[in-house]
């Protein structure tokens, strides 16, 4: 018996640093990937878009770019109702959900103008493998005239993107990029560095130097993100702000739990979100630990907006815009009809701020908590009953 | 007698119930055919068949690792992890070099193989059941890629990209790989000693030790080559993606869809009785369907109901045909058996 | 805590230590050797490390804030106990704390008038999927893990389809008291969370409830299922109940949750955490052995290594492969102390020629018994 114990201690003992010689083997590669994520030039072009000048109409601002490259599509100019085929990263959150429900509203719209017969969906639900499928089916078997995707992942998707290009029909990429500029447009807000500077500059300006923010962030290894936070966390360090992360995953009891026991550890006195889900739940641990407001950052959710004027805290929404799920299509139409569009279409990304939070309320009166209040569909047929009945597909 | 006692079990138990998930198969294939006709959609057409061949090559080769721990007894949860560790591995050794290939996969099979390792000696050794030492296994694999990788890392060089688009007439090369893996483990399974004695010590731990079999092995073989095979899949999507991803195991859900096709294929969750033969069957029932609701647009919430309803069902179906067998299986175990080590109704299925 | 004192009285009345003649300090101790026991040991130590590192988690207020939030996983895992002493799994627990969110989201939403109906029906939408969940495991035969698989991805499909990724909002604020309020104005710690008293009664009614017939068939079932059956009990009855008992737990910890913190994606992996937390608790996955109140126990412990962590400012990344880490070694004492105990105790359970397990059995594993 004691031989058999000895020797069990033996292997656990060598698994166990088995384990540790993995951790640390591997610890020296990992901090040069750290240093690769942040892109200074990538900042500095984001930071520089958020006060460009955006072409056309700010009342359509999911029609509006910053001037640039502009793609010409006089090949595909054509007549006739066109097939779309849209692959699909996935509708697993409000925020992807609200955009889909718009973008379903805009096709209506299109196959009444007859620009468009029908649009074939496929969701990958979340993964790369099953989104690179998706699009090799569409080649193969979708009988598509126009290819759109909104990828899963920016470099993993790329070769299924270049394979889709091949086909020589137009292709429109949105919302995360791909690492090729082969599609026809690409399409998205200004990005994840912007939104990191609108936050991190918002709470530098209102905290001093030497204040505590609580980062809350969803989930590691999540590129669009991680720069969110690579640029947030750039800021706070040059300006002295103090900072203690943690991820969520959007989970409001887990950020609950963290902000009373940081809040028990000592004053908070600032609250920056990488996402805006469950933000209610974090200005609920000031409530209920009875602590002041924190200085905070959520997003354009109804939830937070709600809340935000409730109790009057100084707050930012910051917007990664919703309403750029209705440019896809339109770029579709504008393609078959051989207009040029941006080679690279840059939306406006603005955060709404306390002088606007009355205005966005009014406008999205009535609808649920996981809305987002720049969705841009107002004007669509079934406003608002599609974005309360929520029914996807 | 556990060597015969296995040997029955494969032959005697395995084709039946293998012909059962074949003919689930083939209903699958039938309805799918059907209802892929009525979206206007050939299901036989070149691309529709490759697409459904190539939806079986990961999860095949995960399932067909996890076949091995589950007929042991034991479960692995740390898969998802290790495939995303072994993509990143290979993608940031290979950093776009086709010279790098070869030392790339020996490095991640090698890193893999300590994983399973691990595993293997926690589950044996320590004995702690291996739903939580994979469980505790996988949180820390994916503590380090969380800390280290904020997004994709690596590259795969052209010639191992290559790899994934290759085909053979109308079958993708990953689909190969992964029915030579299964040939080679159903070999293992069938024709060598320590797969014999898998099932013995999955059938009834006790009584293969009490027949003088040394019980770790087994369970540790099939838990390092349960992590291989997951390596080898994060190799497959590292030629598919081109890039090594932190989180390309979680995404696919690999733990729990893996366990549900190696049950789906018939293989007892219990351990002791299945094989890859159906496993493989399993997978393919799951790439028809997924494949059928896809040409049809199911919503994707209502795919997540239709997979959760199939899986009960289809093995509702098989655990019928156990209850016929039940008395005359019942009256040997009782004597088999050690009164109370085991309880019988493990030994009865 | 006042639980402390329990699992000693529990392993003499349950394991026939020969404790009942020795003194209360050598059967606290006899009880602290056992996995059952281990998790208060493991509580007491996390907590005085918690308090050393920062002493402000130490203050009344604090610690009772804590233990109220804490209500909800500890309750599942009571839950989760039943089954897995069973010798089952519940996969399906995370699945049905969303459900029970979003019902309570879109049906409660601004009419307190609704609260008590609403409540009504959660509870008995937990109790019909418990009993869907353990009828497919016992009649059809399928195992556990499978049929919780199962209703779990059916459940988080339909909800998703039936009411959208999130609730439409959060409950009226009548609805949302019982897992937020409390009793105010208490004298020493403020507040006495509702959740609190809530996890004190149901761990109460779960301890009476194990010394009852009805628990000792359970752990009877769950140590020999054929034994149990030829004794009389009738397996599939229990086992069902457990499945029903272990959905109403995790319908109550929803109930909790969505006043404790509302919003979305609650719930989800709850199922995770409450086996972890029942293991931590030194309940042996496979049945038949280990304590309803260690589980609980095991979900404080495993709160309290996750405040601990934060409190030493361990990088919020390298979190999950500390926990994973702690719960091997966890699991891997309290596996050999069982081992320990079997061998040494007075009389076995059962004759066993040699219990060390290679591999430990699967629970949920096995098609469900005969009815």
């Amino acid at each position: 018996m004691k031989r058999h114990a000895t020797r069990r201690v033996f292997a656990a003992a060598a698994a166990l640093t088995l384990l540790a010689a993995c951790g640390s083997d591997t610890d020296d590669a990992s901090s040069d990937d750290g240093q690769e994520w942040y892109v200074q030039a990538d900042f500095d072009e984001q930071n520089e878009q958020r006060d460009a000048t955006f072409e056309g109409d700010p009342a359509t601002p999911w029609l509006q770019y910053i001037d640039g490259e502009m793609t010409d599509t006089a090949a595909f100019a054509s007549a006739g109702a066109k097939k779309v085929c849209f692959a699909n990263a996935s509708v697993s959150n409000p925020w992807r959900q609200t955009g889909f429900l718009t973008m379903q509203q805009q096709l209506v719209v299109l196959q009444e103008q007859g620009a468009i017969s029908e649009m074939e969906t496929r969701d990958a639900q979340d993964d790369d493998n099953t989104q690179i499928a998706d699009i090799d089916y569409f080649i193969s078997e979708g009988n598509c005239d126009a290819f759109i995707i909104s990828p899963n992942s920016t470099a993993a998707i790329t070769p299924a993107v270049e394979r889709a290009c091949e086909t020589g029909k137009p292709v429109v990429v949105f919302d995360r990029g791909v690492e090729t500029d082969c599609a026809t447009t690409f399409i998205h807000p200004i990005g994840g560095y912007a939104w990191g500077i609108d936050t991190a500059e918002f709470l530098v300006d209102n905290l001093e130097e030497g204040d505590k923010v609580i980062a809350l962030r969803i989930l590691p290894g999540v590129d669009v993100l991680e720069t969110r936070w690579a640029a947030a966390e750039k800021i706070f360090e040059d300006n002295g702000i103090e900072t203690e992360d943690h991820f969520t995953g959007g989970d409001p009891a887990e950020i609950k739990k963290i902000m009373s026991d940081a809040l028990v550890q000592g004053d908070v006195d600032g609250v920056w979100m990488d996402a805006g889900d469950g933000a209610v739940a974090a200005i609920e641990a000031f409530e209920d630990a009875g602590a002041d407001y924190p200085v905070m950052t959520g997003e354009d959710e109804m939830s937070f907006l709600r809340k935000w004027e409730e109790t009057g805290l100084t707050g930012l929404a910051p917007v990664y815009s919703n309403f750029q799920w209705r440019t896809p299509l339109l770029a579709v139409q504008m393609i078959f009809a051989g207009q040029p569009v941006p080679a690279e279409w840059v939306l406006p990304q603005t955060p709404i701020t306390e002088d606007q939070r009355a205005e966005f309320l009014e406008a999205n009166e009535g609808l649920p908590d996981g809305h987002y209040a720049k969705f841009g569909g107002e004007d669509l047929p079934g406003f608002p009953q599609v974005w309360i009945d929520r029914k996807v597909g | 007698m556990s060597a015969a006692t296995a040997r029955r079990r494969i032959l005697g138990a395995g084709p039946s119930s293998t012909v059962i998930v074949y003919l689930v198969l083939l209903a699958v294939v039938v309805v799918g055919a059907i209802l892929t006709a009525t979206a206007d959609r050939n299901f036989f057409s070149g691309g529709n068949v490759a697409a459904i061949l190539t939806a079986t090559s990961i999860l095949g080769l995960v399932a067909i690792g996890q076949t091995l721990v589950i007929l042991v007894g034991s479960l692995d949860l740390s898969v998802p992890y290790v495939v995303s560790l072994a993509s990143i591995i290979g993608g940031t050794t290979m950093a776009g070099e086709a010279s790098n290939i070869l030392p790339a996969v020996l490095l991640t099979l090698a890193v893999s193989a300590a994983i399973g390792l691990v595993s293997g000696l926690v589950v044996s050794q320590l004995h702690v059941h291996g739903f939580i030492a994979t469980l505790g296994v996988g949180l820390i694999v994916s503590g380090y890629l969380g800390t280290n990788y904020q997004g994709s890392s690596g590259s795969a060089p052209k010639a191992f990209r290559a790899l994934d688009e290759a085909k053979v007439g109308p079958v993708p090369v990953s689909v190969l790989i992964m029915l030579g893996l299964a040939a080679l483990v159903l070999l293992l399974l069938s024709r060598t000693r320590i797969g014999h004695h898998m099932y013995a010590v999955g059938g009834s731990p006790d009584v293969a030790r009490l027949s003088g079999l040394r019980t770790s092995p087994p369970v540790i073989l099939a838990h390092v080559l349960c992590s291989v095979m997951a390596g080898v899949a994060g190799l497959l999507l590292l030629s598919r993606l081109s890039v090594g991803s932190p989180t390309i195991g979680s995404q696919g859900g690999y733990d729990l869809l893996s366990i549900a096709a190696v049950v789906l294929g018939g293989t007892l969750l219990a351990g002791g009785r299945g094989g890859v033969v159906g496993t493989l069957g399993g997978v393919a029932i799951f790439a028809v369907m997924d494949n059928t609701m896809g040409a049809l647009e199911v919503n994707p919430f209502l795919k997540d109901v239709v997979r959760g309803v199939i899986i009960i069902a289809a093995v509702a179906v098989y655990a019928r045909r156990n209850l016929q067998v039940r008395p005359a299986r019942f009256d040997r175990s009782v004597a088999d058996a050690p009164a109370g080590s085991t309880p019988p109704a493990q030994e009865v299925r | 805590m006042s639980t402390t004192t329990r699992p000693a009285s529990d392993a003499g009345e349950r394991r026939g230590l020969p404790a009942h003649s020795r003194s209360l300090g050598a059967r606290l101790a006899a009880g602290a050797a056992t996995p059952g026991g281990a998790v208060y040991v493991l509580v007491v130590v996390l907590l005085v490390s918690i308090i050393i590192s920062n002493p402000n988690f130490g203050e009344p207020g604090a610690l009772i804030r804590f233990a109220g939030r804490t209500a909800p996983i500890a309750i599942a895992a009571m839950g989760q106990y039943y089954v897995i002493v069973s010798g089952e799994f519940d996969l399906s627990m995370g699945a049905v704390v969303t459900t029970q969110v979003v019902i309570a989201g879109n049906l409660a939403g601004d009419d307190s008038g609704q609260v008590v109906p609403v409540l009504v029906l959660m509870l008995v939408v937990g109790a019909l999927i418990g009993l869907v969940n353990g009828l497919l495991t016992t009649l059809l035969r399928v195992p556990s893990f499978i049929v919780t698989l199962g209703t779990m991805l059916a459940l988080f499909g339909l909800l998703r389809y039936v009411a959208g990724v999130a609730p439409a909002g959060n409950p009226v604020d009548e609805f949302r008291e019982i897992g937020r309020g409390g009793f105010e104005d208490v004298p020493v710690v403020e507040v006495v969370p509702y959740p609190l008293i809530i996890v004190v009664v149901l761990a109460t009614l779960a301890a009476f409830s194990m010394r009852r017939p009805f628990g000792r068939s359970l752990v009877a079932v769950g140590d020999n299922p054929e034994a149990a059956r030829l004794g009389g009990t009738s397996v599939w009855w229990v086992k069902t109940r457990a499945f029903i008992i272990s959905s109403l737990s995790a319908t109550v910890a929803g109930i909790i949750l969505v006043g404790y913190a509302g919003g979305r994606a609650v719930g989800q992996g709850y199922e995770f955490s409450a086996i972890t937390a029942v293991v931590v608790g030194g309940v042996l996955l496979g049945g038949g052995r280990g304590w309803v109140l260690s589980a609980a126990a095991g979900a404080y412990a495993l709160e309290l290594l996750f405040v601990l962590l934060t409190v030493l400012d361990v990088p919020s990344t390298w979190r999950d492969s500390v926990q994973g880490l702690i719960i091997i070694v966890a699991v891997a004492a309290s596996a050999r102390v069982w081992q320990v105990g079997r061998r040494s105790g007075a009389p076995p359970p059962t004759s066993e020629p040699d219990s060390s397990t290679p591999t430990p059995p699967t629970p949920g594993t096995h098609q469900g018994e005969q009815p």
